[in-house]
């Protein structure tokens, strides 16, 4: 299924872009395998998408839990914590 | 209700004298956050950044008496004494006014999607999230 992802403030940065579109393989079907996934690319982001690194993240522009299910078309952002205010 | 997520500024006092419209209303508790010090750039998660505001409002006006709220919150480029955000709450009696303004920007800190940027001499650098923030919102979880 595809999905769209997107970065920011700090982690759009790292990574050179504000987002794209993806398609997930088999198996990847929660936002915390997203994780993990994005974070097997290596490099920028194996660094930015760390596990010890806290990374918030918000499906359909909703903030969600690591654990939520994720369905095609679904827009899931990551984000470092937020510091507005 | 009224929401907004804008690069300019907004005038206090235009803002409170519109909520005191409504004969109902008897106090007004209002807190305006400035830039401190540093110039900064605000990002935003436009979409996400309304709707997060309005649901925090929301329920805010579940737990206390609230006639009607304006919240607003600016991004872009701000420098030292310009004014960043500002949460009005109208309501018939302080107690309530008090209590929203103040649950709505501890929820604000913590869940609207903003982020702070500063722009320090020795070179920019995103600003980390507070303990203090998270706690202070817990508080009302209470």
């Amino acid at each position: 299924m595809k999905v769209k992802v997107l970065f920011f403030a700090s982690l759009r940065e790292q990574l050179g872009t504000p987002g794209e579109e993806i398609e997930l393989p088999g198996g990847v079907t929660t936002v915390a395998a997203l994780r993990s996934h994005l974070r097997g690319r290596g490099g920028a982001y194996e660094r930015a998408l760390a596990e010890k690194v806290l990374v918030r993240a918000a499906v359909n522009q909703d903030m969600v839990q690591p654990s939520t299910k994720l369905k095609a078309g679904d827009e899931v952002a990551f984000f470092p914590p937020v510091t507005g205010g | 209700m009224k929401i907004s997520v804008q690069e300019q500024d907004f005038d206090l006092s235009s803002e409170t004298r519109a909520l005191s419209k409504d004969k109902a209303v008897g106090a007004i508790a209002s807190f305006v956050g400035v830039v401190r010090e540093v110039p900064m750039t605000l990002e935003h998660y436009p979409g996400m950044t309304e709707n997060s505001l309005k649901k925090i409002v929301e329920e805010a006006s579940e737990r206390w008496k609230v006639a009607d709220c304006t919240v607003i919150h600016r991004y872009g480029a701000l420098q030292p004494g310009d004014q960043i955000v500002l949460v009005a709450v109208a309501s018939a009696h302080r107690g309530d006014a008090f209590d929203a303004c103040e649950f709505i920007m501890d929820y604000l800190k913590t869940r609207a999607p903003f982020w702070k940027k500063e722009h320090r001499a020795e070179g920019a650098q995103w600003v980390e999230a507070r303990a203090g923030d998270d706690k202070a919102a817990e508080r009302w979880q209470k």
